[in-house]
């Protein structure tokens, strides 16, 4: 198979990072803040990247929808290996607007520009969790799905067999390509960006399309009322042993009996 | 004026040999840098150093002001992409406290640095390097600093001096040749210059090199001691003395390096020496026992190696510094958790002032460090070439600050500092040799002050001459400057943030007093001054206190221009950092210019005494 893969990268506050809401709690600091890649969204690039290294594939290219500083993330994607990167760009100022559906359609647009035969996004961003891009996209371009892919093969005469984690147990299935895939933790474990690699994705092509020459809406659909600080855990106690353990279960009333 | 004085025929020939070393290091170092056309003229040479016209009682402020730090958003996005990989490797691959324990860093680890790119950082991607500037290489080697130090030494031997005469000095053809290995790590590179009679004094090496008759090669012989990454290095930049046809026909050693391979064969190493610290890093004899070395591997011209030594030196200097800096971080950090968290007499410790202070102090130490390094760095990006007193009073400053804040971290700890657990106790360890190689600090110190006033003497000498020439203007300007109690030219009042106003005029007033007791000193032991240890030691420390001051105030007020979130605490950090320095620069003039000579010879005969005696004199008070 030669594959051409597309894969959607996102530009995330950093996991390491403590995230601190903003003072009029409309969202969270994300000013002088530590970012990126979503790593679900590495772990899908590394798939990739690894589906061309065993020649499944014959190339990655690497997508997002975000603000200027979203190129760096790209370029991030090119030294892990993506042969090129496609940024369809929106003012800084906006990225926080941005929604699973408004990039699932931009995906639609550009796999109907460009044909592609996977589509491979991470299964969530870590940032708002919304587990949305994969299944909307499917749904947009009429594809098969995958989802949650802890293991990805070739299932022969056009087809990939993905394994799937679910509960109680692994789901494997054949998925008929063209499809979108989704990316669950287990997948692999992605490779660093070395510094000859980065010296070399400066020269890897990026493309620019600003999102109003897609022709898409990105008009918000929902509205944020608030974003609160998660209440503070009160300390806890030591207790010496069980039996005191129990007692104290039984008078808060978490125990009956 | 100061190398030629050593050679002076009052000297003993001891001294010759000994001084040889220190003051012609100094002539090179300053000759190297200073290339400009008037090499040639009797005119002393001008400079733009902060170091040099201070040493002359001239407030030179180019090179300090505004902060050089300069990266460009392209640079500092290969940064930012090369520092999230580089911390996972070192958190999660490199085991620092096996490599401490096994005294060895394991090869695999080694090849996946490599493959980061770590080994080639400031060599061009044309061979195979990551091509990044010093700025972004202090940053790297800061990082690593905080994680392991043994790593960063593996890595300053090999890329900071092991193959940076090759960067440096190297021909087309052996750039091609070899930096592609060892950029990328294929191979590794060492530096080899100590030997067992031959330490601070380099210029003394007795390893030979002699061309053959046909002169395609050289034949190398002798021995080589302390080099690191020498048991397993393959590419060895090596010193030795090749004889040289004077033109007057008589043949004279001089220092040539030269670039050798382990497979040129005569090549042998050591076991790995047992070590205090950095343990990680290998450290091992070399021997070169009739090693054929074809011709075309001599670095340079003939003769010229102990000045490509001297630059390869100074050129990497800033690395120490950089990796300083990350293990200063790493104790604070360490000393934060901790002073937070443990109680004592019902308070928390951080409620104590003394720890408070020793808190602050850590942090003023590590401010003017990691000040230091990117001010190094970023004029060395911006093109400056005359650095050579900045970058070794940034080597003496940062080592001395990171041992004394490792030091207050593990006073603080308590007990559990002692501990293992705490980490601490290794890289106090590891901190301790920093303080030695590279320039044993002492005798940085002495280079500091003999460079700084080799040059200053040099323009005494021509304004001694000019005046008695007739030199009106001359004189006229003398006396003004004496009568109106000296004029620096330049304050860094004018060019600091408003908030550090107070702070830059105790900066002002110790440079004032800098360029007066250099002069005075200078007036006094003249020639003389070489050998007056006492006050070049001090006026070294008021050097590195005065230049770490002014870094500190040029970076603080770079971070109000940049409207840093922090730059409301780096000024009190700073103005703190002033604070303490100028008292310490203040006093450290005042006993040079007094020069307590009843103290100086009661040290000399004291110390004299039990040398001579070859054990202590004073009889134990229980006289049994
Ligand atoms: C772990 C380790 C790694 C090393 N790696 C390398 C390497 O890779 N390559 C290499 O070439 N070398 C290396 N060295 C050698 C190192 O650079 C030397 O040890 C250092 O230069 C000091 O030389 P020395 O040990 O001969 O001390 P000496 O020169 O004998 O000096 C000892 C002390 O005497 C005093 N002293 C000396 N001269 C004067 C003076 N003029 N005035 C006043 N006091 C003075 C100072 O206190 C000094 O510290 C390494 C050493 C160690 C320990």
């Amino acid at each position: 198979m030669s594959l051409r893969i597309l894969v959607g990268v996102k530009r995330v506050v950093d996991f390491a990072v403590k995230v601190r809401v903003k003072p009029d709690k409309t969202g969270v600091v994300t000013d002088g803040v530590q970012h990126s890649m979503n790593p679900f969204d590495e772990i899908a690039l590394e798939e990739a990247v690894k589906m061309k290294e065993k020649k499944l594939a014959s190339e990655v290219v690497a997508f997002t929808l975000g603000g200027p500083k979203s190129q760096e993330t790209l370029r991030n994607a090119m030294a892990k290996g993506a042969d090129k990167a496609i940024h369809v760009e929106i003012p800084e100022g906006d990225v926080a607007k941005v929604e699973p559906l408004h990039v699932a359609q931009a995906i639609q647009k550009v796999v109907e520009k460009e044909k592609f035969d996977v589509v491979f996004v991470g299964k969530q961003a870590i940032d708002d969790d919304a587990s949305q891009t994969g299944p909307l996209l499917a749904g947009l371009l009429d594809w098969p799905q995958a989802l949650y892919a802890s293991k990805v093969e070739d299932g022969g005469s056009g087809t990939l067999k993905v394994t799937r984690e679910i509960d109680g147990g692994l789901d494997t299935i054949k998925v008929k390509l063209p499809a979108v895939l989704s990316a669950d933790l287990r997948l692999n474990e992605p490779r660093y960006a070395t510094l000859p690699n980065i010296m070399k994705a400066k020269k890897k092509p990026l493309d620019k399309i600003a999102a109003k020459d897609l022709g898409i809406d990105l008009t918000p659909q929902t509205k944020i009322l608030e974003v609160a600080e998660p209440p503070v855990r009160k300390a806890g106690g030591f207790v010496a042993d069980v039996p005191e353990l129990v007692q104290k279960l039984k008078e808060k009333g978490f125990v009956k009996g | 004026m100061l190398s030629t004085l050593c050679k002076s025929s009052i000297r003993p020939s001891i001294y010759r040999t000994r001084w040889e070393g220190l003051s012609s290091a100094a002539a090179s170092a300053a000759k190297a840098t200073q290339n400009n056309a008037q090499e040639t003229s009797k005119k002393p040479q001008e400079t733009k150093s902060f170091a040099m016209n201070l040493f002359r009682g001239k407030a030179v402020l180019d090179q300090v002001f505004p902060y050089p730090l300069n990266l460009d958003s392209d640079r500092k996005e290969t940064l930012q992409m090369i520092i999230g990989p580089t911390e996972k490797f070192l958190q999660e691959v490199n085991n620092t406290d096996k490599n401490d324990e096994r005294a060895e860093i394991p090869r695999e680890v080694l090849n996946k640095f490599a493959e980061l790119g770590a080994f080639g950082a400031l060599v061009p991607p044309e061979y195979e390097g990551a091509g990044l500037n010093n700025s972004q290489m202090a940053k790297l080697a800061e990082i690593v600093g905080a994680y392991d130090l043994g790593l960063g030494v593996v890595m300053g031997a090999h890329q900071s001096i092991g193959y940076k005469g090759i960067l440096l000095y190297g021909s087309e053809e052996q750039k091609k040749k070899y930096l592609p290995d060892l950029a990328s790590g294929r191979k590794f590179a060492a530096f080899c210059l100590t030997e067992p009679s031959s330490g601070s004094d380099a210029n003394s090496i007795r390893s030979t090199a002699v061309k053959s008759a046909d002169g395609s090669h050289y034949v190398l012989n002798g021995g080589k001691i302390f080099i690191s990454n020498g048991g397993f290095a393959d590419v060895f930049t090596v010193f030795a003395q090749t004889p040289i046809k004077q033109a007057d026909g008589s043949t004279k050693n001089k220092v040539s390096a030269f670039i050798v391979e382990r497979g040129f064969g005569g090549v042998t190493n050591g076991p790995p020496e047992k070590k205090m610290g950095i343990k990680g890093s290998n450290t091992a004899t070399l021997n070169f026992d009739n090693v054929k070395i074809p011709a075309s591997n001599l670095i340079g011209q003939e003769g010229e190696g102990f000045k490509v030594a001297m630059n390869i030196l100074n050129n990497g200097r800033f690395g120490i510094p950089a990796a300083m800096t990350g293990a200063m971080k790493f104790c604070i950090q360490k000393t934060i958790e901790h002073v937070t968290q443990r109680t004592q007499f019902g308070k928390k410790l951080e409620e104590f002032g003394d720890v408070q202070e020793k808190v602050a102090m850590m942090l003023a130490r590590h401010y003017a460090t990691e000040s230091l390094v990117y001010m190094l760095a970023g004029n060395m990006d911006s093109g400056v070439m005359d650095y050579q007193i900045e970058a070794a009073a940034a080597k003496v400053f940062a080592s001395e600050c990171a041992w004394t804040v490792c030091d207050d971290a593990i006073q603080l700890y308590g007990g559990m500092g002692f501990m293992r657990e705490s980490q601490l106790e290794r890289v106090l360890r590891d901190l301790r040799i920093f303080r030695i190689f590279e320039g044993a600090n002492d005798v940085m110190r002495l280079f500091v002050s003999l460079t700084g006033m080799q040059h200053a003497g040099k323009h005494l000498a021509q304004v001694a001459k000019e005046i008695k020439s007739g030199g009106i203007a001359t004189l006229l300007s003398e006396l003004t400057k004496r009568v109106g109690g000296g004029n620096l030219g330049g304050s860094s009042s004018e060019l600091v943030d408003p908030s550090l106003k107070d702070a830059a005029a105790k900066l002002d007033a110790c440079m004032m007093e800098f360029g007066k007791t250099v002069e005075k000193l200078l007036i006094k032991h003249k020639k003389g001054i070489i050998d007056r240890q006492y006050e070049l030691a001090r006026v070294a420390n008021a050097f590195i206190n005065i230049y770490a001051m002014a870094v500190t105030l040029s970076r603080c007020t770079y971070s109000h221009k940049h409207k840093l979130s922090s730059a409301e605490h780096e000024t009190k950090i700073a103005n703190y950092f002033v604070e303490i320095a100028s008292r310490d620069a203040m006093s450290a003039l005042k006993v040079a210019q007094n020069g307590h000579d009843a103290e100086q010879a009661l040290i000399g005969s004291v110390a004299k005494e039990v040398l001579d005696n070859g054990g202590l004199v004073q009889k134990h008070p229980i006289d049994v």
